[in-house]
């Protein structure tokens, strides 16, 4: 395997780590908006408060490895869906600092106000996030000269929009299953509760989306035997979603729904390789994996940070999620 | 109206930048104080070590959250706004980026998990442990960064190739000349700010009850590492990072010092106000900057009139930036420096008048900080990579004005929120720390 496939598999890893840890608490954030009360928010946000900081900097790790190993791509996207991620990151940045002020005001409309700009920017952050996918996967109005041509507007088409809503619909999935491994009693039946429907209705929404690809993306299933391998994997992992949601088995459920959105990265990313921004204007404009790379000795430097650091970040991350295993407390900082 | 995209995206990522800049420096000082008082805790097992931690450990917690939130920013920012920059110097500058997530960011937000939410789930060994985790993850994060911002000051191992910069030596990249004098001068930096954020705090708390062992405990450690740190930078750091800009960014340092005729026995501006482009007022030691920044008389030193007007940068910001940078940084030694000595004369806790400068002087290092930043960045001006590519020919072609001015204003609304809040949950934060140690009648 060469360099070039090499750094396309490997962001492809990064944003799936991404979309696999960061995904349940984006979820946790949207569960926590049909809290019956504070403290079932409050359980939300300490369930992730010791690990969703290093969740979300999978999504720096790409997006760093993106800008180094695929300038052009990096460069395209990223100013081309200038509104779009100006609002994720007001979002991010929203969330990240309501989780820490609502641990320090006491009256209950400061809690609740807290409280909802987080469950609302985790919601925000999953629909753009779903939507801008969704959009890569359809292809884009690439120029000539590699730049992004379709506006705002251009990003809330059908496809677009649909894939909003599937990224809500996993990554609410994704939350429910983490939530119940991290809750007992009423609340876990809750949680396990919202899981099922969750995944059955995120079974129903990708179905969709997939019509719609067919309609408008049939590019991917160039992708052949690989592509449709991945969607055989998502649908096993919905099975077992569903299946052990009912089941009561919050580990499983979260096995079935991490595979549903690892396969769904996986299946995109086979569908489109060699292209990382496909051009809809003129397929000789896309951005591939070759033409939009950085040169062979920067992959070659990237690729040896990566294979050095990132065993050494799973290998203490395994390791803290061990430390912080069982049932989340009620209170953000637990010593208060 | 006419709106100038190149004007709104630089004020946004001053803006931008600024704002976020106010707080890493305070984590990376506090993170490495937290260490030696978690070596304390652990090793003499004395529960005072282990409270003071415990309290900065949680104001930590809430610097360390605005630097994140405001940090995710800066990443986008060069895809979303400096889009032409990115594909030029991508080939490069992206990898230290990649580089300080993988190899910083995990390390500092993993270990600041545990070391926050692990107490009473792990040992002092191991909090001590991840406390270290956590400074070394942000020393490392500053590193990468400035390793990637040495690069746009003094690029070197690259050729210009293909309508980019490309990478010929990874190694030659990273160690740009005026890398190790600007981590070492930032890193510096960033130690006394942490110091003397602790400081400010401890002096507060002792100011409400003398008494507080924990607060003479932190104010004992804050100004001996705040003393030490302080002259670090002036000598060897600043100077060593003073001389490699003399030798690499000529008219950056004719600007610093408003020279504007390049000659030998150059004299050293001990005051002066820039107005336009002249120095009026100015008072100068003769010979002093030749020597300086290169050990003899005889060294020339260029001034603005050698360079072409459109290669340099504005007068008035690098220069007053500067010297109040440098008049800032002394006057720290002197405060710390007073501090010790009255800490050795045992006369600190009770010397009310010099605990409320400490308050007031806590934030003092961030706005230093922030001069220092102004003048290394606007001092590289009108470059974006010095002497290789302006910055009026880096920035996204696809993003109109209009957009650019929409995101500024938000950023602009939502940073004046957050600093608000944070200053509020800071001093409620204190202010309850106080409320634990309520002076006794007499005291």
């Amino acid at each position: 395997m060469d360099l070039n496939t090499s750094w396309y598999i490997l962001i492809g890893v990064l944003f799936g780590g991404y979309a696999v840890l960061d995904g349940f608490d984006l979820g946790a954030g949207i569960l926590s908006l049909f809290s019956r009360d504070e403290k079932e928010r409050s359980t939300c946000m300490s369930a992730i408060a010791p690990v969703w900081d290093g969740n979300e900097v999978w999504l720096l790790a790409g997006g760093g490895a993106l800008f180094a190993a695929f300038p052009k791509v990096y460069a395209a996207v990223f100013s081309g869906f200038y509104l779009a991620l100006m609002l994720v990151l007001y979002a991010l940045i929203l969330r990240a600092v309501s989780m820490e002020f609502s641990a320090h005001v006491h009256s209950p409309a400061a809690k609740k106000i807290w409280g909802i700009v987080f469950g609302a920017s985790s919601l925000i952050v999953a629909l753009l996030l779903g939507v801008a996918f969704a959009n890569i996967m359809r292809g884009l109005p690439i120029s000539a000269e590699g730049d992004y041509t379709g506006g705002f507007f251009g990003l809330l088409n059908p496809t677009g929009l649909i894939g909003g809503v599937v990224g809500i619909a996993f990554f609410t999935m994704h939350g429910a299953a983490y939530m119940s491994m991290k809750t007992d009693g009423a609340l876990q039946q809750r949680m396990l509760g919202h899981g099922k429907k969750m995944a059955v209705a995120s079974a129903v929404v990708f179905v969709l989306l997939l019509v719609m690809l067919g309609l408008q993306a049939k590019h991917l299933f160039s992708g052949g035997l690989f592509y449709w391998l991945a969607i055989l994997v998502m649908a096993g992992g919905f099975v077992l979603s569903i299946r052990s949601a009912s089941g009561q088995k919050s580990g499983l459920f979260f096995i079935g729904s991490a595979l549903v959105i690892l396969a769904y990265i996986a299946s995109v990313a086979v569908g489109l390789y060699p292209n990382m921004a496909l051009s809809s204007l003129d397929p000789a404009w896309s951005l591939t994996a070759y033409n939009a790379s950085s040169t062979p000795r920067t992959l070659q430097a990237m690729l040896i940070i990566a294979l050095v650091g990132m065993p050494v970040v799973l290998a203490y991350t395994v390791v803290i999620y061990r430390v912080f295993r069982g049932k989340a407390s009620d209170s953000y900082y637990s010593e208060n | 109206m006419e709106l100038d995209p190149i004007l709104l995206a630089r004020l946004q990522f001053a803006a931008t930048i600024c704002f976020h800049f106010i707080f890493p420096p305070i984590t990376i000082g506090l993170a490495w104080l937290l260490v030696i008082l978690e070596t304390g805790s652990w090793k003499t097992g004395k529960e005072v070590y282990a409270r003071a931690a415990a309290f900065f450990a949680r104001l930590l917690a809430l610097t360390f959250t605005l630097g994140v939130a405001t940090g995710i920013t800066m990443e986008f920012q060069f895809g979303t706004n400096w889009a032409e920059y990115s594909k030029f110097v991508g080939d490069i500058f992206g990898a230290p980026l990649a580089a300080e997530a993988v190899l910083a960011f995990f390390l500092e937000s993993a270990f600041l998990g545990l070391y926050l939410f692990g107490r009473g789930r792990i040992s002092a060994a191991a909090q001590c442990f991840s406390a270290f985790m956590v400074a070394l993850g942000s020393t490392l994060s500053a590193f990468w960064i400035l390793v990637a911002n040495s690069w746009q000051q003094t690029p070197s191992g690259y050729v210009l190739q293909n309508g980019r910069a490309e990478l010929t030596s990874f190694w030659e990249a990273v160690t740009s000349p005026s890398m190790l004098p600007r981590f070492f001068h930032s890193f510096t930096a960033a130690v006394i700010t942490g110091a003397f954020f602790m400081a400010g705090v401890s002096a507060w708390l002792l100011i409400k009850n003398s008494k507080n062992e924990k607060a003479r405990l932190t104010v004992t450690l804050a100004l001996i590492v705040g003393f030490i740190a302080a002259a670090a930078e002036l000598f060897p750091f600043g100077h060593w990072h003073a001389v490699q800009v003399a030798e690499h960014q000529p008219a950056k340092l004719a600007s610093f010092e408003g020279l504007m005729e390049g000659q030998t026995r150059a004299p050293l501006l001990l005051f002066g106000i820039p107005v336009g482009d002249k120095i009026i007022g100015e008072v100068r030691a003769p010979g002093l900057l030749s020597l300086l920044v290169g050990g003899s008389l005889d060294t020339h030193v260029p001034g603005r009139n050698d360079f072409p007007p459109e290669d340099l940068p504005q007068l008035f910001l690098p220069f007053t930036a500067f010297h109040l940078m440098v008049g800032l940084g002394t006057f720290f030694i002197a405060l710390t420096g007073w501090g010790v000595l009255q800490l050795w004369r045992r006369k600190l806790f009770e010397q009310r008048w010099f605990l409320y400068c400490l308050v007031l002087a806590a934030p003092l290092p961030v706005f230093t900080n922030q001069l220092g930043w102004i003048a290394a960045e606007v001092g590289r001006q009108p470059w974006i990579v010095y002497g290789v590519l302006r910055t009026s020919d880096a920035i996204s072609r696809t993003v109109p004005g209009a957009h650019i001015l929409f995101s500024l204003i938000m950023f602009t609304a939502l940073y004046t929120l957050l600093l608000v809040a944070y200053l509020w949950f800071l001093a409620r934060m204190v202010q309850k720390e106080a409320a634990l140690f309520p002076a006794k009648e007499g005291d």
